[in-house]
């Protein structure tokens, strides 16, 4: 059984102008010690999905549809509910490390606090488990890391300390969004490291949200590609990245710099924009930008379509349905 | 192709709390006409302080930076040398840089309008450009807010072309935008490069986009430069252990489950940069005598310039892995 399943989640904002929907109609699933990525531009609606699974939506923002969570539905949770949800049973992680820590108390104060709240244990345990997270995560000198301030490390430091509070409740799932954006190369690498031998040592599940393939394309085993709040295309990382099959999934891989023809300096990019939340283009919203499109794209809401057992697009047209049978998968 | 920009022992300091803290530390380079230089490092290595020195918003403490020919001097208060407006920055952030109460044709004339021109003529001028870049004429009446980054980024690079430039320094212009505008304004720029015979010195931390637009890279660790090369030496036979540890650290998006290799350590503070070369603490590869001699740039018998024990000057490159 999944840990998790999302079924027709929709969320709905209030926005200046009127409700609009950030996340339309979307389904999927993560498995346990499985690693999903999700992926897509800002405003495809992945980290809102996110924070409908913690209860952690704006102001007026409403969900619909179903989260089931361990056997149990999360998304009629109330507050309280959902308090205990938070950091015990699914952590998250954020892109910026220096505003996710509190910059005026210790790593001590911030790393029991969870431990303390969700356990009930004394100061002297938390304190123990503390500086067994710390290590965990290959912090040095974990002893005088906890009485230190966050602003006392450097980004990737404080990164590894935010998923040390993530970790702290031995969460099943954790979700990390855009956890590496903010570090440098050489630093992101060893975060990247880090949440795999997390998952292979606690069976953690984990949700990575990214508009990096390259990072996903290390990370996870299932990758979901969203466009305007919707799902278009999800698979398993090897299949999807080399076997792309929506438009919009085929332009952001060309759009990567490694894959440009070699011999001219420009990128292949695609075309256009992509729509503002309470604008999303009617049937399917990637047909405005879409070369494949047809008369019937802008009135229909594209229907799955299973290529495989674990490969699917949303997309009726399907372009590149030849290229894959006389295939060099 | 000739020599637009040089630079010569370049240093750059700051003042922090009354202590010196040396963000460039001696720093050569040229940049040609019609070239794409790509300047890479970590964040806290000094690419942008060498941006901005480089354009006369900081000044340099010693060397000198001579740009066609002219010293450039710290820009004041008063009017630039009119020299100097050939030389124009992009920076980073689109919605810091433009004015938004100001409306975008008037922002984009401002320079040619110090310049001489008649406010008419300019805004005329500025819709040419707006359309230069690809954007429509009518957004000269338009407003920051009105624009997604992508395309302020654009306006941003229009504003910079109003003085026809002969050099242009881009400090991270694609880091801010979504996967489909970096790929439209990097286009952008290097068609621009081409089409007005410019140089770009083009700073940025992502190494693959660096690969993919560049002419020739830089690479900068903590104030210097470790390595200078064309593309294709730094990216296919990259001859300093840092510049293996950044190329190693990318992540591949081909699916193959490939791990990067990370590069233990963090950038050492500036304030008390490490003994003998800079690098010694984190390279997998130090010797002893690492720690003590700091490693001049020498010149390898492929034209790239080095600095480190293991390249020797005249020499082909010794290969370098690490593990």
């Amino acid at each position: 059984m999944n840990l998790l399943t999302v079924e027709n989640l929709t969320v709905t904002l209030a926005t200046g102008s009127g409700e609009a929907q950030a996340v339309r109609n979307l389904s999927f699933n993560v498995g346990r010690g499985e690693i999903l990525g999700v992926a897509g531009e800002s405003g495809s609606g992945k980290t809102m999905t996110a924070l409908s699974m913690l209860g952690l939506l704006p102001y007026k923002g409403k969900a619909s549809g179903s989260i089931m969570f361990d056997g149990r539905e999360i998304l009629t949770s109330t507050k309280r509910e959902y308090r205990d949800i938070r950091g015990k049973e699914i952590a998250m992680i954020f892109q910026d490390p220096m505003t996710s820590l509190h910059p005026m108390l210790t790593v001590e104060v911030q790393l029991t606090e969870h431990l303390r709240h969700h356990r009930k244990v004394s100061k002297a345990a938390a304190r123990n488990s503390a500086l067994e997270l710390l290590a965990t995560v290959k912090i040095p000198e974990p002893a005088s890391a906890l009485s230190a301030h966050p602003s006392q490390f450097s980004g990737g430091m404080r990164q590894r300390i935010a998923i040390a509070m993530a970790l702290a409740c031995e969460p099943k799932l954790l979700i990390a969004d855009e956890p590496t954006t903010a570090l440098d190369v050489t630093v992101q690498a060893g975060i990247l490291k880090l949440l795999h031998q997390l998952r292979t040592d606690r069976n953690l599940s984990v949700m990575v949200i990214t508009h990096d393939l390259g990072v996903l394309s290390s990370l996870t085993d299932r990758i979901m590609i969203m466009y305007a709040g919707s799902e278009v295309e999800s698979g398993a990382t090897s299949d999807l990245l080399q076997n792309p099959r929506h438009p919009y999934t085929k332009g952001l891989i060309a759009a990567l710099p490694g894959n440009s023809e070699v011999n001219s300096k420009n990128l292949l990019s695609i075309d256009g924009m992509p729509p503002e939340l309470g604008n999303f283009p009617s049937g399917c919203a990637f047909h405005t930008r879409c070369k494949f499109a047809k008369a019937s794209c802008k009135e229909t809401v594209p229907e799955v379509l299973n290529l495989s057992s674990d490969h699917r697009i949303f997309c009726p047209i399907n372009p590149f349905s030849e290229l894959s049978n006389s295939g060099s998968k | 192709m000739n020599e637009i920009l040089n630079l010569k022992n370049v240093a750059v300091e700051y003042d922090r709390h009354g202590r010196k803290v040396r963000a460039v530390a001696g720093v050569d380079l040229t940049l040609n006409s019609g070239e794409i230089l790509g300047l890479v490092g970590e964040s806290g290595c000094g690419k942008s302080t060498l941006g901005k020195a480089i354009v006369g918003i900081l000044s340099p403490i010693t060397g000198e930076i001579v740009f066609d020919g002219q010293k450039v001097k710290k820009l004041t208060r008063g009017k630039r040398p009119e020299h100097f407006r050939n030389l124009q920055m992009v920076f980073q952030d689109p919605y810091g840089s433009l004015n938004p109460r100001r409306k975008i044709g008037v922002q984009i004339a401002d320079g040619l309008i110090v310049a001489g021109m008649s406010k008419k003529l300019a805004l005329v001028k500025a819709a040419d450009l707006l359309e230069k870049v690809g954007l429509p004429r009518n957004a000269v009446d338009r407003f920051a807010h009105q624009f997604s980054g992508g395309q302020r980024q654009r306006i941003s690079i229009a504003r910079a072309l109003a003085a026809s430039p002969t050099a242009i320094i881009a400090d991270e212009p694609i880091s801010a935008l979504d996967t489909s505008s970096q790929a439209q304004v990097a286009n952008l720029l290097v068609n621009l490069v081409d089409e007005f015979d410019m140089g770009m010195v083009f700073i940025s931390h992502d190494l693959s986009i660096v690969r993919r637009i560049s002419d020739r890279v830089a690479v900068m660790y903590l104030g210097k430069i470790v390595e200078v090369g064309t593309v294709d030496q730094i990216w296919n036979n990259p001859s300093h252990p840092y510049t293996r540890a950044l190329i190693s650290a990318i992540p591949h998006a081909d699916g193959t489950s490939f791990m990067p290799k990370d590069l233990p350590g963090d950038v050492p503070n500036p304030m008390s940069p490490p003994s003998g070369c800079r690098f010694h603490p984190r390279c997998p590869l130090a010797k002893a005598e690492c720690a003590s001699n700091e490693p001049e740039l020498r010149k390898l018998a492929d034209g790239r310039d080095v600095s480190c024990v293991l390249q020797t000057a005249g020499s082909q490159p010794v290969t370098i892995t690490l593990n």
